[in-house]
């Protein structure tokens, strides 16, 4: 198949885009930051929530006082299969304690902090701890932060996530459907960023990453993902 | 009895003391009478009989619940508080039995030691029936049916025994009105039969109930010994220091090592520690913490301890430091797998202990579920180290992924006849409703809510951005339970 103006042979192989897979590895025991494209906005919650690995162990669910009050707690009985271990504490050092605690403790299945705004103590050296923790130990680790914060961190993938209107409601067109997201990936190691919009898929709890041109969702998408981001 | 009034006088008035009160427990027909006060016994109220006959020939009667698990339970610690007279002692159903052989002469003889069991026991605010005696059924026997604080000697045993009602051999019930039947009233009456036609009598009934066995035992005749628990185990470890210090971390860890030596010879883990400091102006400080799962790794017991020494105020200095395991469970040796791997769920527990070792027990909590309508109310936490993890319930809608408490309200600035307002204000921005799917009603809890709790209309609404709110209407118009309804935001849709 010779489609190229200048002549070259141009394959469309089944590896196309396998290499720039956007989606998040569940399993991958990294730290990784979600931010709030604005405010009020669960998106990143949800976003967060089918990264998660599929797993019988519990999550620690860390939320400091700032992030109760901006967000709302997270409210149990919308997380199907997740096994929720709380800790609500009032300081973001606090947060930070009881996550570096839960990454360095291999029998949970991921650890999931919240943040409001920049507080002094959550600096560079801080994610650093907790990514080598995590990287030692095993275990996911997803810091939520919100309130507009561009610091530095140690992140090895940090996400901004953002609503945008959602699909058409298969019975009512008066009701809003199934949500899409806009998820950038602005800064990772060993990947290109990038900015993806996002169907979540509830029955199957998979991610369906689209380009932004339209181009339709990446093929490799239905392969890898399947299994990775559930 | 004594235990009923001590208790309850702590928290309300007692009746007057010439008022009759029986405690009751559950019989076969209804309650029956288990204690009777001083003035009920004067009028001649037995235990056992029911309680409504009692009333109605006894209409000031006060009657009260009886607690025979608590009773047990205060026994039980009373026969270790006994072992201050003599090292064997043991609970029974309705007592405590001492064997104080060799040991009354500590006391100043017999007759010294039973009036200060006496005045101890009162003391306590108990009133003691006590009866010393050569054997123990006669000891038993004699507490209940005799004189108080009698004392009898080997010699006179028979004699002492004699006049006593068979049922003081603590036969069941219907051994002993086949006694009374054959007109065998009393001990003496019992002795006076032959053996051999007592024996054939009661051939096939069991040892604990036979009255010639019990006869045989109460007189000395066969051999009846105490089978006394032994003393419970004092985990403790503890270190005296030369002269005052300020600092107790250097010793935390020698404690420690010393305390899981302990617990490992008697294979046992600790559930809760207390770290104790005795400072030199006398007074003590201490800290306890728990764990998870039984323990018995120093290491663990370090780190748990350390995190609680912050607040301790040594004062001028301490000299003594004592580090003592509360609550100790069996804890074997085990080995789960064979390559030697970690433990996910030992990991998790030891988590636990540390977060909340640090945190407090209500910072740290496993989602738990109650039925309920109202969507705050559904989730409730237990602290972790006292519950375990429950799946989530199944919801019939579509819940929030995230929900405010309290329901924040916001502002209508363009309100719509039927359905959420088109636009409205929530923390100063103002929001343009584009779709909304609704209304589902939660009605209130008429038996938990208060009167006058409106019910409320949920919608969920997206605004043109695409964040999605949980908004309700609280009330309706016209249900006459106030004025216009508010409308609140209740969650955010991920």
């Amino acid at each position: 198949m010779n489609d190229s103006s200048l002549g070259q042979l141009v394959r469309l192989g089944d590896t196309r885009g396998v290499a720039d897979l956007p989606a998040p590895d569940a399993a991958q025991a990294v730290l990784k930051d979600a931010l709030s494209a604005r405010p009020f906005d669960a998106a990143v919650t949800a976003f967060v929530l089918s990264c998660l690995p599929r797993s019988k162990a519990p999550v620690l669910w860390v939320q400091d006082r700032a992030s109760r009050l901006e967000n709302g707690r997270v409210y149990g009985p919308a997380l199907k299969g997740v096994t929720l271990l709380r800790v609500e504490v009032s300081h973001a050092r606090d947060v930070l304690w009881a996550m570096e605690e839960g990454a360095a403790c291999a029998g949970l299945s991921a650890v999931v902090g919240e943040v409001h705004g920049a507080p002094p103590v959550l600096d560079f050296t801080a994610t650093k701890r907790l990514a080598m923790r995590s990287e030692a130990s095993g275990v996911p680790v997803w810091m939520i932060r919100s309130g507009a914060v561009e610091g530095l961190s140690a992140a090895r993938e940090r996400w901004r996530i953002g609503s945008l209107p959602s699909q058409i409601h298969t019975y009512n067109a008066a009701a809003p459907g199934a949500p899409v997201w806009e998820a950038e990936l602005f800064r990772a190691r060993g990947r290109s960023p990038g900015t993806w919009t996002v169907n979540h898929e509830g029955r199957e709890n998979r991610l369906r990453f689209l380009p932004r041109s339209g181009d339709g969702p990446l093929e490799a998408d239905h392969g890898r993902t399947a299994h990775a981001a559930g | 009895m004594d235990r009923w009034k001590r208790i309850t006088a702590a928290q309300r008035t007692l009746p007057d003391e010439t008022v009759p009160l029986v405690l009751t427990a559950a019989g076969r027909h209804g309650p029956v009478v288990h204690a009777v006060n001083a003035a009920g016994d004067a009028r001649g109220i037995m235990a056992g009989a029911r309680v409504v006959d009692v009333q109605a020939i006894h209409p000031d009667l006060h009657v009260e619940q009886a607690d025979p698990q608590g009773d047990q339970a205060l026994l039980e610690r009373l026969a270790y508080w006994a072992r201050r007279w003599c090292p064997w002692t043991v609970a029974e159903q309705d007592g405590i039995l001492m064997d104080v052989r060799g040991a009354a002469h500590l006391f100043g003889g017999e007759a010294q030691m039973v009036r200060d069991m006496h005045s101890r026991f009162a003391m306590q605010g108990l009133r003691a029936r006590l009866a010393l005696a050569p054997t123990r059924g006669a000891a038993q026997m004699l507490a209940r049916f005799g004189a108080q604080g009698a004392i009898c000697g080997p010699e006179d045993l028979v004699s002492v025994l004699a006049p006593l009602p068979v049922s003081a051999l603590r036969l069941p019930g219907d051994t002993v009105r086949l006694l009374e039947r054959l007109g065998l009233k009393t001990i003496s009456a019992l002795e006076g039969v032959p053996r051999v036609g007592l024996m054939r009598r009661f051939a096939g009934v069991a040892e604990a109930v036979n009255p010639l066995v019990l006869l045989d035992r109460a007189l000395g005749r066969s051999a009846d010994p105490l089978d006394a628990p032994p003393d419970g185990q004092v985990m403790l470890a503890r270190v005296r220091m030369a002269e005052p210090v300020i600092d107790p971390l250097p010793w935390v860890e020698g404690l420690a090592e010393d305390l899981t030596g302990q617990l490992a010879q008697a294979e046992q883990g600790a559930r809760r520690l207390r770290l104790t400091i005795y400072r030199v102006d006398g007074e003590w400080r201490w800290r306890d913490v728990s764990t998870a799962s039984a323990s018995r790794d120093p290491a663990h017991f370090v780190r748990l301890v350390t995190r609680k020494l912050d607040g301790i105020d040594p004062g001028f200095g301490f000299d003594l430091m004592t580090l003592e395991a509360l609550r100790t469970e069996p804890l074997t040796l085990h080995q789960d797998r064979l390559d030697g791997g970690r433990v996910a769920g030992a990991d998790v527990a030891a988590l636990l202990d540390r977060l909340t070792a640090k945190l407090g027990p209500s910072k740290v909590t496993w989602a738990a579920w109650i039925e309920s309508h109202k969507p705050e109310r559904v989730e409730t936490g237990v602290p972790a180290l006292a519950g375990t993890a429950q799946g989530a319930p199944d919801v019939p809608r579509a819940r929030p992924l995230r929900l405010f408490d309290p329901p924040e309200e916001i502002a209508v600035l363009y309100a719509v006849p039927e359905g959420p307002p088109a636009r409205f204000a929530w923390r100063r921005v103002a929001f343009l409703m584009a779709r909304f799917e609704g209304p589902e009603r939660i009605a209130p809890e008429w038996w938990r809510d208060r009167s006058g709790t409106r019910l409320r209309d949920y919608y969920k609404v997206e605004v043109t951005d695409g964040r999605r709110f949980w908004i309700f209407r609280d009330g309706i118009v016209g249900d006459a339970r106030g004025g216009d309804p508010c409308w609140f935001v209740h969650g955010v849709f991920g």
